[in-house]
């Protein structure tokens, strides 16, 4: 199985198309999507109506906090970043796109795979994996679940980091090199965030998503290129922030 | 796991006799046992002593290895055949290199009480230092550089290609390093380590020039430049102590080899050569050596020099290391292709400017001065055009040319190469000299031909094993001589 992981779409058309081909080109035979499907961008309901159809064919579907944000969106939005397009998106998703989003699951388990939007420590409180102190937290995590996962896949941080045993006793941080075929053996465990699709923050512009090959145990994480000027377009168009528009050119 | 006997199968292949049972792992010459014929080379097969049961940490070294050499290519290492699965029956099965390992030379140093000459090493050197480029290059760095884990291919006088063994501690830069740990500790073979192993580096590339440096001392002089150090003081002594200089063992060993190996075995990485390319080239030709005091010393460095160092090295700290590939880049070997005939000033001026260029700013940037004539060039009947003679007027040449370079200190070396094929050899000294980037001008070497067939720069840009920068001459003085005439 090759399974396509993507996650924190965040409504980015463009740069949600651009991984789903590249990773169908790269042989994909399964997809994941890990949350965050809205929020920040201009197109929440075109890739609602995607993610749908692929859940629909067999395509796992996890509940990012935005998800949850945009089918609950506060009543008075405060400054915070995520907050603020909330109310916007909300409007924009139909009532059968809300109903999907709100029943998402937070976590998947295929085998000794298990897959999360944030951390696997208490998902709903959606803790940030960005150091080896939280992806062990996010792996004890797991191993309580069933003691024999290995590969434990999320998102949320918006960047691309593996996390490993090395051989003292917390996990280490390995900054992965887009394209790079690297060897995850299951006799090992793994923790894997897998960058953002829609709103890279490593100053580079490209969209980010990775590609887990089970049965050679091998993760590859890829950065896609995408036309990244028209999606900021589309979120002038709409009205949102320009703040959104902009980094996404700057890839911050 | 218990040894195998002849006959014995694992997993698809066959023992066919027993070649070495080390401390770690035992080595069998195998075949497969399907009565398949050998893929082209004959087959060696590591299994581990420790079955995975016993303890997974020890059998850590065996998986860094199995995944490192299934992602090597190249003449430098053993081809990779098949790995076991690790849970299961741990082995990997590789070429088996024909050839001796450079422990052969000092043992048979030791026991003929001969030491190999200055030539011998520099040849045995270079193979090994070109080995260790190559791997380098494919983003890996050895770490346990030894004269068991180093094999010389047969060739001219016994001395081929250098292949090198058993990556159970190397690091991959695209790979999680297995070996890590949050605290730091030295992994490595105490005799060849370098200072930056010893507080936990992992990844410079130049720690494995260090090891060379060690093997090359032991080869020159029959002594190890630190000992065998049983301790974690005695190993920190290379941090800051300079070892006996090798003409202080062997007044015999000519001033450029020991200014090879003390450069080598510098404490402060920075200071050694920057990249196992620049160490190959001095190597391969001694009379380009850059001989510093250091080629002359005959005793240590004083008691204040190493108090000084030994403060500077209690202050060493770990710093992660770019991408092995990452840091040889910095170093490059430029190349220029300068014509003899046919050629303006303005595409000489042009040359000039476009290597100043390539070198950049880069300190450890080296140039190769490159003619390439033709044999009808030379005579060996007129004196006028012998070819020591015609070679002298295009060294010459060359060291004029250089004049307007900003070399800034970094290294420059003049050649002259006879060849019919002009491309052809130019390609040939990029790849046995691992050339960074060739400079050349577009329309210099066959310019009237230009329009019939495919032009030396064409084949060079087509065929060359590195980066070619082809250089048009600059539009002024063109306008220049169109004013003139």
């Amino acid at each position: 199985m090759k399974l396509a992981l993507l996650s924190d779409i965040h409504a980015n058309l463009q740069a949600f198309d651009a991984c789903l081909a590249d990773a169908r080109a790269r042989g994909a035979t399964q997809f994941a999507f890990l949350g965050d499907l809205v929020g920040y961008g201009a197109d929440p309901a075109p890739v609602v109506d995607r993610v749908m159809a692929m859940a629909a064919a067999g395509a796992w579907v996890l509940k990012g906090n935005h998800d949850a944000l945009a089918c609950h969106p506060p009543a008075v939005a405060s400054d915070a970043l995520g907050e603020m397009t909330a109310s916007w998106t909300h409007a924009q998703l139909s009532e059968a796109q809300r109903r999907f989003l709100d029943e998402l699951p937070l976590l998947h388990r295929d085998g000794s795979t298990l897959l999360v939007h944030a951390s696997v420590d208490s998902p709903e409180r959606w803790h940030y994996v960005h150091d080896g102190r939280g992806a062990g937290e996010s792996l004890t995590a797991a191993t309580e679940i069933a003691a024999d996962i290995r590969h434990v896949f999320g998102g949320h941080v918006h960047r691309q980091m593996l996390y490993y045993q090395g051989q003292g006793r917390g996990l280490l941080e390995f900054a992965p090199t887009p394209g790079a075929a690297i060897p995850v053996p299951a006799h090992r465990r793994w923790v894997a965030t897998i960058g953002s699709v829609g709103q890279p923050r490593d100053g580079r512009q490209e969209a980010m998503y990775a590609l887990f090959d089970r049965d050679a145990a091998k993760l590859t994480f890829a950065r896609v290129a995408y036309d990244h000027a028209a999606a900021a377009a589309a979120i002038r168009a709409a009205g949102l922030p320009e703040f959104f528009a902009e980094r996404l050119s700057r890839g911050q | 796991m218990k040894l195998l006997e002849p006959g014995e199968t694992l997993d698809g292949f066959e023992v066919k006799a027993n070649l070495h049972s080390g401390g770690m792992a035992h080595i069998y010459q195998v075949q497969y046992a399907n009565g398949a014929p050998d893929p082209g080379f004959r087959m060696a097969m590591k299994v581990p002593r420790m079955a995975t049961g016993d303890g997974a940490e020890n059998i850590v070294g065996f998986e860094v290895e199995a995944q490192i050499l299934q992602a090597l290519s190249g003449p430098h290492v053993p081809r990779f055949v098949a790995a076991g699965d690790l849970t299961r029956v741990p082995y990997l099965v590789m070429e088996y290199i024909e050839g001796k390992p450079l422990q052969h030379w000092l043992d048979e140093a030791r026991e003929s009480r001969v030491r190999p000459s200055p030539e011998t090493i520099a040849r045995l050197g270079e193979a090994v230092a070109s080995a260790v480029h190559s791997l380098h290059r494919q983003n890996v760095v050895h770490q346990d550089l030894k004269p068991a884990n180093v094999m010389i291919r047969p060739g001219k006088d016994g001395i081929g290609g250098g292949v090198l063994l058993d990556f159970g501690l190397s690091y991959h830069g695209h790979y999680p390093d297995l070996l890590a740990e949050e605290l730091r500790k030295a992994i490595g073979s105490p005799v060849w380590m370098a200072p930056e192993q010893v507080v936990g580096v992992r990844g410079d590339p130049r720690s494995d020039i260090f090891a060379v440096g060690v093997m090359l001392y032991e080869l020159a002089t029959g002594e190890l430049p630190f000992g065998e150090p049983q301790t974690a003081g005695g190993l920190r002594q290379r941090m800051w102590m300079q070892p006996k200089p090798p003409r202080a063992w062997r007044s015999d060993i000519p001033p450029w080899l020991q200014e090879i190996i003390l450069r080598c075995l510098e404490p402060e990485a920075a200071k050694r050569y920057p990249s196992a390319a620049h160490l190959a080239l001095d190597l391969a030709d001694p009379s380009l050596v850059k001989i510093s005091d250091r080629a002359h010393e005959m005793q240590g460095a004083s008691l204040g020099t190493h108090i000084k160092r030994w403060f500077k090295a209690a202050g060493m700290e770990y710093k992660p290391s770019p991408l092995p590939m990452e840091q040889i880049d910095q170093v490059p070997i430029v190349m220029v292709a300068l014509p003899y005939k046919d050629v303006t000033d303005a595409t000489l001026y042009s040359l000039r400017v476009a290597v100043n260029r390539a070198l950049g700013s880069r300190p450890g940037a080296r140039l190769a001065c490159v003619t390439v004539i033709s044999p009808s060039e030379t005579s060996s009947t007129d004196a006028e055009r012998s070819e020591g003679r015609v070679h002298s007027h295009h060294l010459e040449r060359q060291k004029q040319w250089v004049r307007g370079v900003d070399l800034d200190g970094r290294q420059v070396s003049h050649h002259v190469l006879e060849a019919g094929d002009v491309a052809g050899a130019i390609i040939e000294y990029a790849r046995g000299n691992h050339v960074t980037v060739i400079v050349m001008g577009a329309a210099t070497h066959g310019l009237k031909l230009q329009a019939f067939k495919p032009t030396i720069p064409i084949k060079v840009a087509m065929e060359a094993p590195c980066t070619v920068i082809l250089v048009k001459q600059e539009l002024p003085f063109a306008q220049l001589s169109e004013v003139e005439a």
